[in-house]
């Protein structure tokens, strides 16, 4: 196996007492876009909780550079890892600019205020998600996939190697989908380690270079989508009858599922 | 569709540069105002003074006007002040808190607590001395934060929690204070003035007292700005930029209750410049609280000093409590204010 700064040992994981996910391994390979998969509450986004300290295991253990990751001290930590979260509010009445300059927060200090360092990686930050354009307008006016390029800005600002996404797409249409999704492989190629956590199962093939399979909180396949991606696994982590079929873009794989009954002619 | 356009990066670094000029210098022209208005505040009375008289007042114990000035009106003034810095940023600090923008000192009850300790001074012990209520009303608001935290979740907190707890507390506490009030006659009588805020009892003694609170809870609140500004994006995305979100709500309810406790100790709940104030400091450095904060620090005693004066005019010789002129005064305007902002947005 590759390196892995980041990984999860035996996690069990828990909302108050509702257990979520026990003896959870997982590692993320350096270097990759690690995707995590699996049905409706099968634990993808309580594992990135995790994986961002957001949420503490109640067994087990994260480990970033081989040090637990609660033993990390918080700006440190978020000097290393970034985290988009699923639901995030912008402030009433923020400019673009000012939200995505929020990202530096563990860049500065009570001594260490507001640098022409952050000023560059404020711009840069929004140069590379396309937003610099959209630098003086309210947050709140923007389009949904405009908002999401902003919030992912902002993470950029806090300049980590590894970034964590729960679920960037969700409530955008297709094409802002996979504008965020390339700009995701973007980030990656120019050397960050990504982890998203996505729903739709062929963008996640199309995407990742390491796929994670999850079912009831269990790790039930990961490796490359073209190793892991099969009729046999969708069938047995979805439920759902498919045919797996080359996408004629990629060559990734595509699930296609099975017509329960044939099209009316 | 928005797509990717190449723009040449904005020049942000001047703009920033030029707002961050245009906010100093509009505290700066804040604090001026507020110079302004308290020497204002020593001159305008029942007895009016020349400016001249004033700093002769202030300074020389030869005057004529300087148990006046001295006596009366310099702590009157800084009582104001104190009441301001106390009710503006409680209320900034109160809303970011609960990521609620309606809410106001009184939300979390620790108005409530603090009141409910003075009317149970008043009138189970017998305290007589607005000097005696200080004490009363810090522990009042204590208790009520301590409780507040506790009902509202601890470790688990959240801002609608709190917010919740902090309504059903105040209904609670308040209704013990009607009930205390309407059941003792003579305490009714002392509670009157207090209960509606006023500043004309101003005494060096309490000002002495209540300032270092209010130092102390205003460091508290400056001090939690930055990580306040990050919980604004929600507790999961502040945890992510490296805030604790535990410990800034624990180090904001500390901030609000000795800010609220020495407000109410000093001239009772003056309501409504806690909500207000915020929203219309809100226009002029938008949601970052680095600049809130210290801008509604400023802007409150401006606001409750003029207050205060127009009270002492319009009723010449009698007066009107502050508590009062606020709401008569900021209540159609901050609804004028409302209704033309919501008007631009849409």
């Amino acid at each position: 196996m590759t390196d892995a700064r980041l990984s999860g040992e035996k996690l069990t994981l828990a909302y108050d007492k509702r257990t979520i996910a026990q003896n959870l391994t997982v590692a993320i390979p350096d270097g990759s876009f690690t995707v995590i998969v699996g049905p409706n509450a099968c634990g993808k986004s309580t594992l990135l909780r995790a994986l961002s300290r957001v949420l503490t295991p109640k067994d087990g253990a994260v480990l970033l550079d081989g040090e637990r990751i609660s033993a990390w001290p918080a700006k440190r930590l978020a000097r290393t890892l970034g985290l988009l979260p699923q639901s995030s509010i912008a402030p009433d009445g923020i400019t673009v600019t000012d939200l995505v300059a929020r990202g530096r927060y563990p860049h500065q200090g009570l001594l260490r205020q507001w640098s022409r360092e952050d000023e560059r990686v404020v711009a840069e930050s929004m140069d590379a998600t396309g937003v610099g354009a959209l630098a003086d307008r309210y947050v709140d006016e923007l389009s949904g996939g405009q908002r999401q390029r902003v919030w992912i800005a902002m993470a950029l600002a806090q300049q980590t190697p590894i970034l964590l996404l729960d679920e960037p797409t969700t409530f955008l249409d297709i094409a802002h989908q996979i504008e965020v999704l390339d700009l995701c492989a973007d980030l990656h190629e120019q050397g960050r380690t990504v982890v998203a956590v996505l729903h739709d199962l062929n963008h996640a093939a199309r995407y990742a270079t390491h796929l994670v399979a999850l079912h009831d909180g269990r790790l039930v396949a990961e490796g490359a989508p073209g190793d892991v991606v099969t009729a046999e696994l969708v069938e047995s982590v979805f439920g759902m009858p498919c045919r797996v079929i080359d996408d004629p873009e990629t060559g990734t794989p595509l699930v296609v599922p099975a017509a329960r009954r044939k099209a009316v002619a | 569709m928005s797509t990717l356009v190449e723009t040449p990066s904005p020049p942000t670094a001047r703009a920033v540069g030029a707002r961050r000029s245009a906010r100093v210098a509009g505290l700066v022209a804040a604090l001026l105002a507020l110079g302004v208005v308290s020497v204002a505040s020593l001159a305008v009375g029942a007895r009016p003074l020349p400016i001249g008289d004033v700093w002769g007042g202030l300074t020389d114990p030869a005057s004529p006007a300087y148990t006046l000035v001295h006596d009366m009106r310099l702590p009157r003034t800084a009582l104001g002040v104190l009441a301001g810095i106390c009710l503006g940023l409680g209320g900034a600090v109160m809303q970011a808190l609960t990521r609620n923008p309606i809410a106001d000192p009184g939300l979390l009850g620790i108005n409530a607590g603090a009141s409910a300790a003075v009317v149970t001074a008043i009138s189970v012990l017998g305290v007589t001395s607005f000097l005696g209520f200080v004490w009363f009303s810090f522990a009042g608001a204590g208790i009520v934060a301590v409780l507040l935290y506790a009902i509202g979740g601890g470790r688990g907190a959240t801002p609608a929690r709190l917010a919740l707890a902090g309504s059903a507390l105040s209904a609670a506490l308040f209704s013990y204070v009607n009930a205390v009030m309407l059941l003792d006659t003579a305490a009714l009588d002392r509670m009157r003035f207090w209960t509606v805020g006023s500043l004309a009892a101003g005494d060096p003694a309490i000002v002495a007292r209540v300032a270092p609170f209010v130092g102390l809870g205003l460091l508290l609140a400056l001090g939690v700005a930055r990580p306040l500004n990050a919980m604004a994006m929600g507790d999961d995305a502040a945890r992510g930029l490296g805030a604790n979100p535990r410990r800034t709500r624990v180090v904001a309810i500390a901030a609000i209750t000795l800010l609220c406790g020495a407000a109410t100790a000093a001239c009772g709940p003056i309501v409504f410049v806690g909500l207000m104030v915020p929203h219309l400091v809100r226009v002029l450095t938008g949601p970052d609280l680095r600049w809130l904060l210290p801008y509604c620090a400023v802007l409150a005693p401006v606001i409750l000093l003029v207050a205060d004066i127009t009270g002492r005019v319009v009723a010449r010789p009698s007066e009107l409590q502050v508590g009062i002129v606020t709401v008569v005064l900021g209540g159609p305007f901050f609804l004028y204010f409302v209704r033309r902002r919501r008007m631009e947005r849409s």
